[in-house]
């Protein structure tokens, strides 16, 4: 634990950098020759209208979808060369929240960090759960729970995943004003931590060290 | 090997708590094994001639039905995506889902088979080499079937198409599992037949779930 910490706090060349990305869906080309960079620390903010391509340069970025042409680098590194690596340091979060119906909140946490091969203890699993308001609902079946409460549980895996990179594709849907509130903070302090985050988002928000991309 | 252990563990775990899926496959085998015996009579010699080829194909049948399930629901939660994202190689977790599936919808079979053989009066020892066939062919029947549900995810009308693929590719362990126990039953050797059923689990083990991943990176994409 100790160990993981030091070396997340030694982050001096961790750099997300995108060079010439192009992206066609189907016939049509979203977006060509895109730069972009994210340093250690920075927050990059996506924006633009409904289907400009912000979640398939999101999806681009995580190497879930490969671009038409251009390289994204990780630390220097194209990501193709390594993604055990690059997905040991990333966390994505899409559209739907990948949490399983039938399991409670608790084990969705355990087993994702399971899967993850990340070592958690009941007790800091539900720690990060009762931070973000679910007290009293780690034992329930996900499937109990509210749009909103679910986005809380995937909050707690972020606090949970100790990845360096964050990609999250509007991870404010569905949040009250106060679970907006903690993520802002959650980002912020991720951030602080020397961490890095590219967001989609249609509403503002207020984080430190934001840069906009308009797609 | 952790990630392993966890993904099947939370599959099982995912069928411990939503069992009607599984029991629907378990019990087709039994229905359909039962619905022979009450056709065709009281006819003990023809019963136990048409028993291996019978209760194989009702495997290979109640295998396919729980298919679909392998990566439908993780695909459509994006589950699918997370596990494509783990610092794990997506084979290990693609190989966990398989064996999850195995002992979901293989094993069960294993187990029941000899109950099931009474009623085509099958004696001890072709029950054991029953067991003994349906030991190694199912893997090979989840294995093979992984194949069919990784291509076939996302498409309309999936299961319709992945019947019609992976069908074709049951035929070896069809010929193999129920003609080890045909050969028993009349006498033969059946060690051949062992012995190629084996080499059909060890061959798919080594390809097949490299050939899943590639199949669900491609639907993911």
């Amino acid at each position: 634990m100790t160990a993981t910490i030091s070396q997340t706090s030694h982050t001096s060349e961790d750099v997300l950098q995108a060079h010439m990305l192009s992206c066609v869906r189907g016939e049509r080309m979203l977006f060509a020759d895109l730069d972009l960079q994210v340093h250690a620390g920075e927050c990059l903010h996506v924006c633009g209208e409904n289907g400009v391509g912000k979640t398939s340069l999101l999806r681009l970025l995580t190497g879930l979808s490969k671009p038409e042409s251009g390289e994204i680098l990780w630390k220097g590194q194209a990501i193709t060369l390594d993604p055990s690596q690059y997905h040991r340091d990333l966390l994505f979060l899409g559209h739907r929240d990948a949490l399983k119906d039938d399991l409670t909140a608790l084990e969705n946490i355990q087993m994702y960090a399971a899967i993850d091969d990340i070592a958690l203890s009941q007790e800091q699993a539900l720690s990060s759960l009762w931070n973000f308001g679910l007290r009293g609902r780690e034992h329930l079946p996900v499937s109990f729970l509210s749009a909103g409460q679910k986005r809380r549980v995937l909050m707690a895996r972020m606090a949970t995943r100790q990845a360096k990179l964050w990609i999250l594709d509007e991870p404010f849907n569905a949040l009250d004003l106060n679970a907006v509130q903690a993520l802002q903070t959650l980002i912020a302090q991720h951030l602080e931590q020397g961490g890095l985050v590219v967001l989609t988002s249609h509403q503002n928000i207020v984080i430190p060290h934001v840069k906009v991309l308009e797609l | 090997m952790n990630a392993f252990f966890a993904i099947i563990h939370r599959d099982l775990l995912l069928v411990m708590r939503r069992k009607s899926e599984v029991l629907t496959a378990l019990f087709f085998f039994v229905v359909v094994t039962s619905l022979f015996p009450l056709g065709i009579g009281a006819d003990a010699a023809l019963l136990r001639k048409i028993a291996p080829g019978v209760l194989w194909v009702a495997a290979l049948l109640s295998t396919l039905l729980g298919l679909q399930r392998m990566f439908a629901a993780d695909y459509l939660d994006g589950a699918l995506e997370q596990l494509v994202l783990s610092p794990q190689p997506l084979v290990l977790l693609v190989t966990g889902k398989i064996v999850a599936h195995w002992l979901v919808c293989g094993l069960p079979l294993v187990l029941i088979a000899p109950i099931i053989g009474i009623q085509f009066d099958l004696d001890a020892s072709s029950l054991y080499v029953l067991m003994g066939t349906l030991l190694l062919g199912t893997p090979v029947l989840s294995l093979l079937g992984s194949i069919g549900a990784a291509l076939t995810l996302g498409v309309r009308g999936g299961s319709v198409l992945m019947s019609l693929l992976i069908l074709p590719l049951y035929i070896p362990v069809l010929i193999f599992g129920a003609g080890a126990v045909y050969a028993n039953s009349v006498g033969l050797d059946s060690t051949g037949y062992f012995s190629l059923l084996s080499a059909l689990l060890i061959l798919a083990l080594a390809f097949v779930p490299w050939v899943s991943t590639a199949a669900l990176k491609i639907a993911i994409e």
